[in-house]
């Protein structure tokens, strides 16, 4: 079984619509800038990949509006953006052969936070009855069923940034015992102050003040992350299927998925991180020689963009495969990130050309990496997109034209 | 030649004593371990009563350090894993961490340490703009709820795919499940695997009260949650730990492990519907159920017993009533149905993965955990739950069932090592 990508639905903070970001991304355009959605005068970071201009009415039912935090709902929007690209009535389908699995990494964080702050400050009997469901972290797979009615497989995956890769690998699963469609990807959605406050203290956010500087993976001048909101939704059919009902497209097949783990921090023992990348290969039956771009997990910590340069020159060489990373112009985007990243690749695929990593003026020699810092046309058949998820998880995803 | 998932290994912290056999101990007297809430003032709440684990992490084998940096979910999970791991026999120094997965289910996560720590940034809710400055370093540990995945990865020694599933109340079920196509793909040939969650918080209290999801048996707290009673009027919160060693069975065979049971299939569906309602008649847990038993290559006349999700709310019990005769047809009414979270409680993302341990632990015992409290039959409600008492009986083949938030509905059939396949 091929299982194939048909249906795109991107929600960025350069863009709302796929192509809409796909022509923001290869301009170069980017969509960090000052926090505008709370004050964050107060705290050492005050840049984010914020989306601007959703207008949720224009997206979600009306009813649905205050039972949501703003990434599922977001969320709800991207659904049925790609629904719509990949040609499909959800209604043509026997509902149970339609599934959902997401990943989702922080919840509808912003919703808790007033809803803790009703209890808190005023007691449990102002606490909404919306709170039990629309902050954990299955919200989004359980919304997107109801909304286009479907009761296939569902599930949900959590492994930060890693996660979004787990949801297609598991939605492709899905797919070989027997399922049709399966609406997969993540959305993430945390900006505000409880949200920023509870990442602070990892260490890995940027303090610089400059838009332009802040965020620059594989830089000399790389001095931590950014943090965005967004995230994709794809829809994944068996090939087979997917021909049979006249998909509009085929954008690429998932032809290679691996997750590993790193030992525990001091233990001595090496990152798994290259494990994980040569694992996607293995799974697809790649060389290193075919793949023609490396969507890179681009942490923008130095030691963690080290990291992952070896891995991606002990696997490729030195310079031996053009590395980008458009999340210089969204910031990390938590479970939304690496499905954006595949859904990019897709799209790079589709029509040749590599969208380019911006703001990193002054990439480290010592990595010896071919990054893109312009859109670079190009022969493409295979990409390999990488995340590593906070706390050790790293996963890896090969898309291929078919 | 199929790749078939073995049990040779379990832990549990259930709500009562920690460890496995005070949990099956518990779970086969009748008693219960709800009480009165103690770890917070419950006077303000709707619902009182929970279901508490008496664990104290010192005495549990944690560190100082590791009692300081886990969330109590955290803690719970580790030493689950340590008790499953050395119940397995596993010598961790031959074995390869690559081959080694995990794959744990939660529903909330980290959300007392959450709550708490919010507490103090936003000076008990008096502040939007909450003030970083009093943020303690393992903050972003809670944020992201795969820490507890990771830490279960690091105490097993996994370095293959490590994943934290979160199907709110189906998580426990849905971990394993997944961790079972990890083995049966050949990802892994060992996969540490369960659920856990300790939401006992005011928040989540908070939140259940909402929407009158939880038991006011607030009089009567060891007899508050009544599943298939006609007095039941909720559930009751607890919180717990389940962790499982899988390992790929032929495997198992050669190196002599105990192998408790095998899982057989697994299914999720979801109904489409509702958050958090249930249409009464039981269809896509039924699908689940059809698909797992499918996956098992049983028919459902080979099901000796079924473990209910039976929370004891009003809609549940009819739902997976009706869900059961729809699935099983007529052997519905021959089938013992029992729900241990009578006495236990509901640990949301944990239970599952509780529950699949006690249906090991019913195949390996030959006893089947009754349902407390079932003192006044619901007449609506016509099968066998097997009111108050344990019952002896060989069981070659169980079904547990799972149903959450976001209208998951999920199945898993365990069968009996050596058990002729239908």
């Amino acid at each position: 079984m091929s299982a194939v990508i048909t249906g795109l639905g991107i929600a960025a903070p350069n863009g709302l619509g796929t192509e809409e970001v796909w022509r923001s991304t290869l301009a170069g355009t980017s969509g960090i800038g000052p926090i505008t959605r709370f004050d964050a005068s107060g705290y050492p970071v005050r840049l984010a990949g914020e989306i601007p201009g959703f207008e949720v009415s224009e997206h979600v039912p009306s009813r649905l509006v205050p039972q949501t935090d703003r990434m599922t709902q977001l969320a709800l929007a991207a659904s049925g953006w790609a629904l719509e690209d990949a040609g499909v009535d959800p209604q043509r389908f026997d509902d149970l052969e339609m599934g959902v699995v997401t990943a989702n990494s922080s919840g509808g964080f912003e919703f808790g936070q007033r809803e803790l702050e009703k209890l808190w400050a005023q007691g449990p009997e102002y606490v909404s009855a919306y709170q039990s469901f629309a902050w954990f972290y299955a919200v989004n797979t359980g919304q997107l069923s109801i909304r286009h009615g479907m009761s296939g497989p569902t599930g949900v995956t959590v492994a930060e940034q890693a996660g979004g890769l787990d949801a297609l690998g598991q939605a492709r699963r899905q797919l070989s015992k027997g399922v049709r469609l399966v609406l997969t990807g993540g959305m993430d959605a945390s900006l505000c102050p409880w949200g920023l406050v509870a990442q602070l203290p990892s260490g890995l956010l940027s303090e610089q003040p400059d838009p332009e500087r802040a965020f620059l993976p594989f830089d000399t001048g790389a001095s931590g992350q950014v943090l965005g909101e967004g995230g994709a939704i794809l829809v994944m059919e068996p090939a087979a299927s997917a021909r049979e009902r006249g998909a509009p497209q085929l954008y690429g097949e998932i032809a290679g998925y691996c997750a590993t783990f790193d030992p525990r921090p001091g233990s001595g023992r090496p990152s798994r991180l290259a494990a994980a990348m040569r694992g996607a290969l293995d799974s697809a039956g790649l060389t290193p020689e075919e793949v023609d771009v490396v969507f890179a997990d681009a942490s923008g910590v130095p030691e963690l963009d080290r990291a992952e340069a070896e891995a991606i020159t002990g696997l490729f060489g030195p310079r031996g495969v053009p590395v980008t990373a458009p999340k210089t112009m969204f910031g990390r985007l938590s479970s939304g990130g690496a499905p954006v990243d595949v859904a990019l690749a897709l799209l790079a695929l589709r029509d040749g050309v590599i969208p380019p990593s911006v703001n990193v003026t002054a990439p480290a020699e010592e990595y010896r990496l071919d990054l893109v810092t312009e859109a670079r046309p190009a022969r493409l058949r295979t990409a390999l997109v990488v995340a590593r998820g906070y706390g050790g998880f790293n996963t890896a995803l090969a898309v291929r034209q078919i | 030649m199929d790749r078939l998932v073995a049990i040779t290994g379990i832990g549990v912290v259930a709500p009562g004593d920690p460890g496995t056999k005070a949990f099956w101990d518990l779970v086969v007297s009748g008693r219960t371990a709800t009480r009165t809430i103690s770890g917070f003032d419950p006077s303000p709440y709707r619902s009182r009563v929970a279901a508490q684990c008496v664990f104290d992490p010192l005495q549990a084998g944690l560190g100082l350090q590791e009692v300081r940096r886990l969330d109590r979910a955290a803690q719970l999970a580790v030493v689950a894993t340590r008790e499953a791991m050395a119940d397995s026999g596993l010598e961790l120094a031959q074995e390869r961490p690559e081959r080694m997965a995990v794959c744990l289910g939660s529903a909330v996560g980290c959300t007392m340490s959450l709550e708490a720590e919010y507490a103090v940034v936003s000076d008990s809710g008096r502040r939007w703009e909450v003030d970083h400055t009093y943020a303690m370093p393992h903050l972003p540990d809670y944020f992201v709820p795969s820490s507890l995945a990771a830490e279960v990865a690091w105490t097993a020694g996994a370095e293959g795919p490590v994943n934290m599933v979160s199907a709110g109340c189906t998580s426990g079920l849905d971990a394993v499940g997944y961790a079972c196509d990890l083995i049966r793909e050949g990802s892994a040939d060992i996969v540490v695997t369960g659920g856990t969650d300790a939401p006992i918080s005011p928040i989540t209290v908070a939140c259940f009260d909402a929407i009158k999801a939880t038991s006011t048996h607030n009089d009567d707290p060891e007899h508050a949650m009544r599943p298939f009673d006609r007095t039941r009027n909720g559930f009751v919160l607890a919180e717990g730990a389940a962790v499982l060693v899988l390992e790929e069975a032929e495997r198992a065979r050669r190196r002599g492990a105990r192998i408790y049971a095998l899982i057989s299939g697994f299914a999720a569906r979801s109904n489409a519907y509702h958050m958090t309602g249930l249409r009464a008649d039981g269809r896509e847990m039924a699908a689940a159920i059809d698909a797992a038993l499918a996956e098992a290559r049983l028919a459902p006349e080979a099901i000796d017993y079924v473990n209910a999700h039976g929370t004891g709310t009003r809609q549940n019990d009819r739902h997976e009533t009706n869900a059961f005769k729809r699935a099983l047809g007529d052997h519905a009414y021959r089938t013992p149905v029992s729900s241990i979270k009578s006495m236990i409680g509901h640990s949301l993302g944990a239970i599952g993965s509780i529950e699949i341990a006690a249906c090991a632990l019913a195949i390996e015992h030959g006893t089947i955990p009754p349902t407390a409290n079932l003192t006044e039959p619901d007449p609506e409600l016509d099968l066998d739950y097997v009111p108050l008492t344990a019952r002896e009986r060989d069981l070659d083949a169980v079904l547990t069932v799972g149903s959450g938030f976001g209208g998951f509905q999920s199945a898993m059939v365990l069968t009996r090592p050596g058990a002729v396949r239908a």
